[in-house]
């Protein structure tokens, strides 16, 4: 009797995960599969099926599926371009934010001052701002100064805007890292740095890597930032896909748009499936405070 | 065979030698900013061409949003913006285009004089394309019902009427009626159409709370309701989409669109074969059709060096140079004003609404705000929340309270 | 740590924030309490391919006079809070005392863009925020009761939504959604009204935004709390179950005090991050239906002349929504820390 209450709350649990699987993946695989049909194919507005089955695909090129779309985004519009620059603001991003936001976090975990409490709450202030609004504010002094378009700019100003979130994610997990690790360490006859570089980071690793895969993520997936910010030949992916997408007085290239997409979430897909571990290790870490 | 080999090698070498006779040279350096469509992508190229000095372009979608601040800097990022008449009013506003008269004197003798868009008798911009909205449709539809080609919305409406009867279309009109900047589009034609004039006199007051007012927001009801439901999302790459497959026989489109409508894959013959254009559509009796005529040209910056200045009047120039209207491809891309441009077939619609003495759409410093403000409170209107009066004095007060805010009011 | 060595640490990411975010947002509450000078205004002929025309036209140099002598603008204290862009308070006096009840208050109220935008953000924040903590927890819950093969690739799976760009992922949607898409035509034939379409009604696009806000917040949750669940203590839950406790009490008194730090840290982040809705408005083109504070700061920036100040003030606006919306969270980590200490 007990024995078929549990089964059937495991099939329970199994088919809610399945269906959750399904809704969170469905959208990305149609647009996997939809991706190597043409335009009116994969927005059919005669029958949805056609998204499918690819009939006008296969009246133009012979055959249910083409590669027009890739080619047009790698080949003609030269994405690689773009996604070189992501490559570089992205690892920028992580690094310079990892750095400053471990050394900001790691002394706010180990302050007990009042004023800890009011950086931690303003950094959180900060971060309501809608960053729209500061983005229109940086034009006039980066024109003024001759750095506008470039992509070191656009790195800082990522790093900063993504600091309060950062902060926060990283001050949680120092939190759990007891405070006798580094104690112990000054005893030794460490200074306060060489305690967190090297008693302390170590620790902190898989922390550090689920931050970095957030601030990847931050930075990878900007727009309001990387659209307004950079010169079209220093554009990341995302300006460059929505470029792809036209505009009122002219056609854009949706299916460019469409390949584009697909093939920017290929380096996500190895980075999650390699760091698949480390990030649920490294949260783990961060939540071990109860 | 050595006399054709030696014939070609001259040849190559006079054309080398009349290519470099014809090159630009400019002794400074040159950067523009403008919109990312393929005419403009075009004039960017031209302007690359130029040598002896740096030649930088930046064409986005986002210009008109970082067009000021480049400018505004001292010296200019920017030495040229790409505008349209509607987008150059930002860059008058705050004083950041320089008068061109010296240079087109001096550097300027191909240009025709319509070319030149003058404000309080100084030459600000120099255009180079034209645009407006008019009449797209299904030349094969119509005339399988014998209905006449529409030149009236009235003529639409009962064409579309008879067309739905048929059942050959459910939702016979199309229009880029999406919320915000396209509706606004919009109700300006067919305002204009009515007779309306935005503003009181010269004065930045609001006039919209009128006759003509009204007028146009039923008239855009009644013909949304012929189309699509969610016509409300439908920005002009929808209302294309719908046409392409077939769906919509009458709309009121983009000039700069009709020549490539149908070009893209897997479109049928029928649509294909069956496309034709007009000029815009005039409404409830007016002589003046309900649409405005839009212009693209390029301008020079204030804050750069006389020497900057003079290179980049240079480089536009030959940018424009009308020796590139003789490429098919970029004969087709837009209306082009320049000289020896014969208008191509897709062009017609736009020839038919200049001539028809459209109202070109109006360069005033407030302009922007009305239209954001129309775009903003009609949406409630045409989804029956409210109606047309309350509708015409929400836009009203949304445009004091901005014009306010800007110091016009 | 000492004062001095708490300074050397806390520097670089202090520096970076107050030059890039602290210092704009003194200049925009600089901005939003100050206006443009008043332009003096002309009649001149502009000249265009189309004809002459008479029209008005700016004076710059008289303007420019104006500019020098005060370059910030003109101070007008807070009237641009109070317009009708903002907080209308003329218009929402009068609607107040002309209102019959609660409900044509409301209705007239939201007739305002500020409060129309207000109702929307609250109604979103406040949806989005419940059912995807819960459901994060749930679909966290079942990941970690399923066998350990098949963990890896499901959570891979969980994080699609997080992971495509939602500039083409809602583009994508928006079009499975389309009465003609794949979602619509499910949606038409479940209610079997062939007629039915999720973007012509107010109703139903509100419903749309939530749910692809939840959808795409999921992960999120889903995540943080997975990872929360690998370290609650084993002999708890074996003590639980020693006591004949069901799952459900498990989850109640065993789980969930457990993850109340990751529950607070999540909430926090997805309050503030619903309260700026903004990208699902402009991919699915929900304007007509929909707007949000962001939405509003964007379009006053997007506009042929960008109201500077008007964007200005609602930024500052949805700051101080966020405080208030985040207040209760606040005070109670607040008392944590006291507590700490």
């Amino acid at each position: 009797m007990k024995k078929t209450t549990s089964d059937r709350f495991s099939i329970l649990i199994y088919s809610f995960i399945i269906i959750w699987v399904f809704l969170a993946s469905f959208p990305f695989l149609w647009t996997f599969w939809g991706s190597f049909k043409v335009e009116l194919d994969f927005f059919s507005i005669s029958d949805w099926y056609n998204a499918v089955t690819g009939k006008n695909t296969f009246d133009t090129y012979n055959s249910q599926f083409t590669g027009a779309g890739y080619e047009g985004a790698w080949v003609q519009e030269e994405f690689w371009r773009s996604f070189v620059n992501s490559a570089i603001v992205c690892f920028f991003v992580v690094l310079t934010s990892l750095t400053i936001g471990t050394l900001g976090a790691y002394a706010l975990s180990r302050s007990n001052y009042k004023y800890t409490f009011w950086l931690l709450i303003t950094a959180l202030i900060f971060r309501a701002m809608p960053p729209i609004t500061l983005v229109a504010g940086y034009l006039p002094p980066f024109f003024e100064w001759n750095i506008w378009g470039i992509l070191p700019t656009t790195i800082i100003v990522l790093v900063s805007i993504n600091q309060p979130f950062t902060l926060w994610m990283l001050h949680s997990f120092f939190q759990n890292i007891p405070k006798e690790l580094d104690e112990s360490a000054k005893v030794d006859g460490c200074s306060q740095f060489q305690a967190f570089r090297h008693v302390i980071i170590p620790v902190m690793w898989p922390g550090v890597v689920t931050t970095g895969l957030f601030s990847f993520l931050l930075a990878y997936n900007d727009f309001a930032v990387t659209a307004m910010l950079l010169s079209d030949e220093n554009r990341t992916m995302i300006p460059k896909i929505a470029a792809f997408l036209g505009t009122t007085y002219t056609e854009g290239n949706v299916m460019f748009a469409v390949a584009a997409v697909v093939s920017a979430t290929v380096p996500l897909f190895i980075l999650v499936m390699f760091f698949q571990k480390k990030i649920v290790s490294g949260l783990t870490q961060g939540a071990v405070k109860g | 065979m050595n006399l054709i080999k030696y014939t070609f090698l001259i040849t190559s070498f006079l054309f080398f030698l009349i290519k470099n006779s014809f090159a630009c040279e400019i002794k400074a350096r040159v950067s523009v900013v403008g919109n990312e469509f393929p005419a403009i992508q075009t004039v960017g190229a031209g302007a690359k061409k130029c040598k002896g000095a740096e030649v930088k372009t930046n064409l986005t979608a986002d210009h008109q949003k970082i067009n000021v601040a480049g400018m505004s800097s001292e010296p200019a990022e920017y030495t040229s913006a790409i505008v349209a008449n509607t987008s150059i009013v930002a860059l008058l506003n705050n004083d950041l285009i320089r008068p061109l008269d010296d240079l087109v004197k001096k550097h300027g003798s191909k240009l025709k004089k319509n070319q030149l868009i003058t404000i309080n008798d100084k030459v600000m911009a120099v255009a180079f394309m034209a645009n407006a909205q008019h009449l797209v449709y299904r030349k094969d539809i119509l005339e399988k019902l014998n209905i006449s080609v529409p030149k009236t919305y009235e003529e639409m409406l009962s064409a579309a009427k008879k067309i739905r009867t048929s059942g050959l279309a459910k939702n016979p009109i199309g229009g880029a009626y999406k919320a915000g900047w396209n509706l606004a589009q919009e109700f300006n034609n067919m305002f204009i159409g009515y007779g309306g004039k935005h503003f009181k006199g010269n004065t930045p007051e609001p006039n919209v709370k009128s006759d003509a007012g009204k007028k146009a927001l039923n008239m855009m009801k009644s013909l949304s309701e012929y189309m699509n439901p969610d016509f409300l999302t439908h920005d002009s790459n929808a209302t294309n989409a719908e046409f392409r497959a077939g769906n919509v026989i009458l709309m009121n489109m983009w000039g700069s669109r009709a020549a490539t409508l149908t070009d893209a894959d897997g479109v049928s013959d029928a649509v294909k074969k069956g496309m034709d254009i007009a000029g815009p559509m005039t409404v409830g009796g007016g002589d003046i059709p309900a649409s405005t005529l839009f212009w693209d040209g390029w301008t020079v910056a204030k804050k750069i060096s006389d020497a900057e200045a003079e290179a980049t009047f240079i480089a536009m120039m030959n940018a424009i140079d009308p020796s590139i209207i003789k490429d098919d491809k970029v004969r087709k891309q837009a209306v082009w004003l320049l000289d020896g441009y014969t208008p191509t077939d897709a062009a017609r619609g736009v020839f038919a609404a200049a001539k028809m003495n459209t109202t070109p759409y109006p360069m005033l410093p407030y302009a922007g705000l009305m239209h954001s403000a129309i775009g903003a409170e009609i949406a409630d209107f045409m989804q029956g929340k409210e109606n047309a009066k309350k509708t015409l004095s929400d836009i009203e007060d949304a445009y004091r309270a901005a014009a306010k805010e800007k110091g016009f009011l | 740590m000492k004062h001095k060595t708490f300074f050397w640490f806390i520097l670089p990411t202090f520096l970076a924030m107050l030059i890039f975010i602290f210092l704009p947002i003194i200049s925009v509450v600089l901005q939003s309490i100050h206006t443009p000078h008043e332009n003096v205004l002309i009649t001149v002929e502009n000249c265009d391919p189309f004809g002459c025309k008479k029209v008005t036209s700016i004076d710059h140099e008289a303007t420019k006079k104006l500019n020098q002598s005060d370059p910030l603008g003109k101070f007008v204290g807070l009237d641009i809070y109070f317009d009708r862009g903002h907080l209308a308070i003329e218009k929402f006096k009068l609607i107040w005392n002309n209102s019959e009840n609660i409900f044509s208050f409301i209705k007239s109220l939201s007739n305002l863009p500020f409060y129309k935008a207000v109702f929307f953000t609250l109604t979103f924040t406040f949806t989005v925020t419940p059912t995807m903590l819960l459901l994060g927890l749930l679909i966290a819950l079942g990941v970690n009761s399923i066998s350990k093969k098949l963990r890896g690739i499901v959570i891979f799976f969980s994080l699609l939504p997080m992971i495509v760009t939602p500039l083409i992922g809602s583009i994508i949607l928006f079009w499975m959604i389309d009465s003609r898409g794949i979602i619509g035509n499910l949606i038409q034939w479940l209610f079997d009204d062939p007629n039915l379409s999720l973007k012509a009604s107010t109703t139903l696009t509100w419903i749309m935004l939530i749910v692809y806000g939840v959808w795409h917040a999921i992960p999120f949750s889903f995540i943080v709390f997975y990872a929360g669940l690998q370290t609650v203590p084993k002999d708890q839950l074996e003590s639980a179950k020693i006591d004949g406790a069901n799952k459900f009490e498990e989850v109640i008194y065993i789980i969930i005090p457990h993850l109340m730090p990751l529950i607070t840290f999540v909430t926090l982040m997805q309050l503030m991050d619903n309260f700026r809705v903004f990208e699902p408005i402009v991919g699915f083109s929900a304007e007509a239906h929909a707007t949000s504070l962001s939405w509003i700061i964007f379009n006053d920036l997007g506009g042929e002349t960008r109201q500077l100040s008007a964007a200005a003030t609602s930024s500052i606006l949805t700051i101080i929504g966020v405080i208030i919306l985040l207040s209760p969270v606040l005070l109670r980590t607040w008392k944590d820390f006291k507590f700490k200490k």
